[in-house]
């Protein structure tokens, strides 16, 4: 093996502008690779963390009672119960749950809220509102308010209330500033407005009140327990396998994003396809790249394959000093290509700094390492055909030409 | 005691049908061990054909071969790669060097192919045979630097890295000048008298076949002489 690798050695230094040219073109379709993967994979991310990065990636909810009806002994209809709008039923055991949940591999915040509809109302204006109460101090533990606080703080206490710049807007409201919200059962308050926030989601600005979980107590009437408790991974990939998981552990309804988001990832999917599509292009280049000029060095070296033959070199000797070249070929053009891939990406702003017009690159999904292992093992494939095509020279006709 | 090489009968037959040549046509020749043997005939007679069959590079139609007591029509392609590399040394007409490779380099590689590394061992071999060819200062030279005669004598040092007992040379002097083809004439003399190796060499020329002890002519396929 070590001298079938010296020899390959020496026929690709032999020639150096042409080995030079042939690891260079796979460095190339090595440099395509990694930049579709990086290019794939960051525009995955980035249209994920536009769409759910800031939802709760597992949701338990109360489930309301189901619709009841009383039959009499003969049969009759007495009385039938209905599911209302009103959101009655609660997470009475939250608190017993929450520390389990945290404790799941994988859960990097977990929100227990009382969410319900209201009204709002600022002197003669009155707007439709989402009621979200959050437990002071995990006010950011799903939608990252801290960091779309156009005004004031997102620090919920008693008696604030944190609003979208847009219903802001609508009722002509600025800090400092009290209003009232009704809740949908009746039950109203006095909120000084601590803090406007501005997510660039029009329904979550127009209509999203944000409370401190005692407020929301008073008014949905809860003295005790939560409505949702909302879970954010660190990957939101898992959140299938941690649903699971934390229903499991504590009998409760976890759902899944993925719930829902059919059409969400039947794009991302389709996009995941075109980027393999795109891979393998490049990888099938490589691939009859070195396996014609393999080919071609393979019939220039004939006499020389005839000679190693007649001194005692067997087939197998042959085959291994053309892979050898393939491979070596291939790990060549590999490194250089995930190291011009990486080069080219790294002026592309980071995952967390994507803007709108920039291309949203990743460099942690350049996909390096699979990118020099395909390659080796494509170019080894390649080298197969030209390799076994020089095996089998004629020594005897080889040595005559 | 037992010839070094015996061939009985050989035919050798290039295409089929109509366009079927027959090149050797039931030839029998015995070599003994240590002879020092000129392969005489004009151009087309069969020697080319013969000495490839005798390397093992190619196998005849019909008859028997075989060297050191071993079949070698019988045996398969692996067998007489193994065997080739351990018994039988080539020079060619044209040297045929690896081109890439040093004078040493392309000495030590018969040996290498086989134990599968350039050993110590096989560059102090092929050292050693590059100073008796008169090549000890152009040991780590690239071929292509060499002269023809310069060529021609890293191929039969090549030929004998192994230790073989029969050396086989096509013309090994037809692309040389007189001077560079009586220094390798003599080199080779030199090895049979010294190491008892057996040497067969297919020549035109009556001079180098002189220097000889025997000469085999063949003429149609068959000795004739």
């Amino acid at each position: 093996m070590l001298y079938a690798l010296k020899i390959a050695i020496r026929y690709l230094t032999a020639s150096k502008a042409q080995t030079a040219l042939l690891v260079l073109g796979v460095a190339v379709g090595v440099f395509i690779f990694v930049f579709m993967s990086a290019l794939i994979g960051g525009l995955a991310d980035f249209i994920l963390s536009r769409t759910v990065g800031d939802i709760s990636h597992v949701t338990i909810k109360a489930e309301d009672a189901e619709p009841a009806i009383l039959i009499s002994p003969e049969g009759h209809v007495l009385a039938v119960t209905e599911k209302g709008r009103m959101r009655t039923a609660t997470l009475a055991e939250a608190a017993t749950w929450i520390p389990l949940i945290e404790a799941v591999r994988g859960v990097v915040a977990v929100s227990p809220q009382i969410t319900g509809a209201g009204f709002l109302t600022r002197g003669a204006q009155v707007a439709q509102v989402s009621v979200t109460g959050l437990e002071p101090g995990r006010e950011s533990a799903i939608l990252n308010l801290d960091g779309y606080m156009v005004e004031g703080a997102a620090r919920l206490g008693s008696g604030l209330v944190v609003l979208g710049q847009r219903l802001a807007d609508d009722l002509s409201l600025g800090l400092g500033q009290t209003l009232r919200l009704q809740s949908s059962g009746g039950v109203s308050t006095m909120l000084t407005l601590s803090g406007i926030f501005q997510t660039g989601n029009g329904m979550i600005d127009s209509s999203s009140v944000f409370v401190s979980l005692p407020t929301a107590r008073t008014l949905f009437a809860m003295p005790q327990g939560v409505t949702r408790i909302e879970i954010k991974l660190a990957d939101l990939n898992a959140a299938d396998a941690t649903a699971l998981r934390i229903r499991g552990l504590t009998g409760l309804d976890a759902v899944p994003w993925t719930d829902g988001a059919e059409q969400l990832k039947e794009a991302l999917n389709a996009q995941a396809q075109t980027g393999y599509f795109l891979k393998s292009f490049a990888l099938i280049t490589i691939v009859i790249g070195v396996a014609s000029a393999l080919l071609l060095s393979t019939y220039r070296r004939r006499p020389e394959i005839g000679i190693m033959r007649a001194m005692g070199a067997g087939r197998g000797f042959v085959v291994v000093v053309f892979v050898t070249q393939g491979a070596l070929i291939g790990l060549l053009g590999g490194l250089m290509g995930a190291g011009l891939g990486y080069l080219a990406l790294l002026p592309f702003p980071s995952r967390e700094a994507f803007r709108p017009g920039t291309l949203p690159m990743d460099i942690t999904q350049g996909s390096y390492g699979l990118a020099i292992t395909l390659t080796v093992l494509g170019a080894i494939l390649a080298s197969i055909l030209p390799a076994r095509a020089a095996a089998r020279v004629d020594p005897v006709t080889a040595i005559s030409q | 005691m037992s010839a070094l090489v015996e061939v009985e009968g050989l035919v050798k037959t290039f295409g089929s049908g109509e366009a079927a040549t027959r090149v050797l046509r039931g030839l029998s020749l015995t070599l003994q061990g240590g002879e020092l043997t000129a392969l005489l005939g004009p151009s087309g007679s069969g020697k080319s054909t013969l000495l490839t069959i005798l390397g093992t590079l190619m196998k005849p139609t019909a008859g028997s071969h075989s060297m050191l007591g071993t079949d070698l029509v019988a045996a398969d392609d692996r067998a007489l790669t193994l065997f080739r590399n351990l018994h039988i040394g080539f020079v060619f007409q044209f040297h045929n060097l690896l081109p890439d490779f040093t004078a040493l380099e392309n000495v030590a590689f018969p040996t290498a192919v086989r134990e599968g590394r350039e050993t110590a061992a096989a560059r102090t071999r092929g050292r050693e045979l590059l100073a008796r060819m008169g090549l000890a200062e152009r040991i780590d030279f690239p071929t292509a630097n060499l002269s023809g005669g310069q060529k021609q004598r890293v191929a039969v040092a090549r030929a004998l890295m192994n230790r073989p007992e029969l050396v086989l040379a096509d013309e090994p002097t037809g692309n040389l000048d007189r001077a560079a083809a009586m220094q390798v004439m003599a080199l080779i003399s030199e090895i049979n008298r010294d190491e008892g190796t057996t040497f067969l060499i297919s020549t035109h020329d009556e001079k180098i076949a002189s220097l000889c002890r025997r000469q085999v002519v063949v003429g149609d396929g068959v000795v004739t002489g």
